[in-house]
């Protein structure tokens, strides 16, 4: 991919500004952001963001309606192509990969980047027929082993215990808090690096959000996850490192207790004390 | 101090509006009653036996009455006398015709809209073409009988006439024979319909992909589906029902249509059911607008008894749109 040549040695060399990769300096890297910006026609929706995403942590942005938060997460999987005249530009690497670049195919780029919605999403069909779709599209079983990777995903998403007995009935007919871990097990199933998270519990009522947050701060270990709220405590209770947007800027990126208790930027301090937003 | 309280006033106008409501409800119903009622007067006595009319209306028995339909009327060909006309050309004619014009129509159709909603880009061009649909939902089918006429009648004359025709494939006698131009035949009458219903089953299948919700297709998407896979896997399954409701009831209306056959120059008379697709072929709807032509009133009976017979047919095909919409459709959200 002689695209993507260029863009690797850019990170190295361009100024680490505010970055979220300030911890141990090992540190890996998923999602590499470099100088990225976003339009919707003629609305310049985000200006020069440079973040790097780590491996295996839970990375939360934050930030009042309209920052850009939602719009940064949808070009991570690229969404937005859906969006008739949204474009952008910069680095965004997954891994290596140039997400950005229009040969790479989505297929493949959402197969790797799960996404869990605000409100849950569970299709019209059973709870068996839910998780198994991913799998069936992408080829990604031997036929035996679908029941196991059903099952799999399932455990994985903390909710096998409560659907093992009905598989096989409407998925709306679970809670809410049910739909929404039954929409993260979906995303899981086809094998994804990372996960995407849109609100994931704003259509949720307290204990649902706990069930929710409590997976995801075990789904960590396994994978590479970002989080946008709307919830401060939300992001302080679920999230290693934070990225403070506001107005289609980075203000401030960093480890999340650092951002809570210090935050070096004023607006920030503004924004996580509730003075605004 | 008013001679009458606010609150009063309030419940009188309550009263009168509800009143009001009512009468233009029953004052439909009555209206459709009564046309139901003569209807079925002046059909029963070719639709009934005779035995069964005079149990009812005259002196017989009822416990003795071995037979109620009439089946000749809806065995017998059409004839000149009354007593012996029937229907079964044309209601074998209307179902050629009706499953001809379904199996043209519901894929177009069908595949139109699904290309409107899920894959076209929203620009003018796709406008105009929406536009467009919609108007031509609204004009009158006897246009298309002209359409028809021009097009797949007489196909521009570029194939000869009717009688002397330049191009046939298929045996005489295989069902599938045809030649061109189609002349009066069932495939022009079918493909006729075919532009009386195309835009009411795009129109609807469309509605029906719409009111699925967006946040499946993202869903769907955004798991690395492609466009096809999220339109045949999740959008039109979801659709299904709605789409089908929508289907039958096109159906119904190209069952129901007698003009642009008019303009077609299909036969009244028929002394046979058709053998294949070019053959000749009447349709109830045609068969009435002749009898209650003519000047007998037995013909009138005629007429009336198959209005019975065709409203019968819409009725269960409207019955089995509804069930669909009861039993199939289930909750998307």
């Amino acid at each position: 991919m002689p695209d993507t040549q260029p863009n690797l040695a850019k990170p190295a060399t361009a100024p680490t500004a505010p970055t979220a990769a300030a911890t141990a300096p090992t540190e890996q890297i998923t999602i590499r952001v470099q100088d990225f910006n976003a339009w919707y026609g003629a609305y310049h929706a985000l200006h020069n963001i440079t973040l790097n995403i780590p491996s295996q942590r839970v990375t939360s942005l934050i930030g009042p309606s309209g920052c850009g938060k939602s719009t940064f997460l949808r070009w991570i999987n690229r969404m937005n192509d859906l969006v008739p005249n949204a474009r952008a530009d910069g680095v965004m690497q997954l891994d290596q990969d140039d997400v950005l670049d229009r040969a790479f195919d989505v297929v493949e780029l959402r197969r790797r980047v799960g996404m869990v919605f605000q409100k849950p999403n569970p299709f019209p069909k059973s709870i068996y027929e839910n998780i198994a779709f991913g799998p069936r599209l992408h080829k990604r079983f031997h036929h035996s082993d679908l029941d196991a990777l059903v099952e799999q995903s399932l455990r994985a998403a903390a909710i096998w215990d409560e659907v093992k007995d009905r598989l096989h009935n409407s998925a709306l007919g679970l809670s809410g808090g049910q739909q929404q871990r039954l929409c993260i097990a979906r995303a899981i199933a086809v094998g994804p690096e990372v996960l995407l998270m849109d609100e994931p519990c704003s259509a949720l009522d307290p204990r649902s959000t706990a069930s929710v947050e409590a997976l995801i701060r075990e789904l960590r270990q396994t994978f590479t996850i970002v989080v946008v709220t709307h919830n401060m405590q939300q992001a302080a209770r679920v999230s290693d490192l934070t990225a403070f947007f506001f107005e289609g800027k980075l203000v401030e990126a960093g480890p999340t207790d650092g951002m809570f208790t210090n935050p070096k930027n004023k607006q920030t301090e503004d924004y996580v004390t509730g003075r605004f937003g | 101090m008013s001679g009458i309280s606010l609150r009063t006033k309030r419940i009188l106008k309550n009263r009168a509006f509800l009143a009001l409501c009512l009468f233009s409800t029953s004052a439909t119903i009555l209206i459709l009653a009564l046309l139901l009622m003569s209807i079925m007067v002046q059909g029963s006595h070719f639709l009934f036996s005779s035995e069964a009319l005079s149990a009812v209306f005259g002196h017989g028995e009822l416990s003795q009455v071995t037979k109620i339909i009439r089946w000749e009327f809806l065995s017998n060909f059409a004839s000149r006398f009354p007593e012996k006309a029937g229907i079964y050309a044309a209601v074998i004619g209307s179902l050629w015709v009706c499953v001809i014009c379904a199996l043209l129509a519901l894929p177009l159709g069908i595949g139109t809209a699904i290309y409107l909603e899920e894959f076209a880009p929203k620009n003018r061009w796709t406008a105009l073409i929406d536009f467009n649909i919609r108007n031509l939902a609204g004009v009158p089918s006897i246009v298309y009988g002209i359409l028809g006429l021009t097009a797949f009648t007489r196909m521009f004359g570029l194939f000869g006439s009717d009688k002397n025709s330049a191009l046939s494939f298929g045996p005489d006698n295989a069902w599938w024979h045809i030649q061109l131009p189609f002349g009066q035949g069932l495939l022009a009458g079918g493909l006729t319909l075919m532009l009386v219903v195309l835009p009411i089953v795009i129109i609807s299948s469309r509605e029906a992909l719409r009111a699925v919700p967006s946040s499946l297709r993202q869903a769907s998407l955004a798991i690395g589906a492609t466009p096809w896979q999220t339109a045949s896997k999740i959008t039109l399954p979801a659709a299904i029902p709605s789409i089908l409701t929508g289907a039958i009831l096109a159906m119904s209306r190209a069952m129901g249509e007698a003009a642009p056959l008019l303009v077609l120059g299909i036969p009244v008379f028929i002394a046979n059911t058709p053998d294949n697709l070019n053959d000749n072929f009447t349709v109830l709807p045609f068969q009435i607008f002749n009898w209650a032509g003519r000047p007998q009133e037995s013909f009138h009976q005629l007429a009336a008894s198959a209005i019975v017979v065709l409203l019968v047919v819409l009725v269960c095909f409207n019955g089995v749109a509804v069930y669909l919409r009861q039993k199939l459709r289930k909750p998307l959200a």
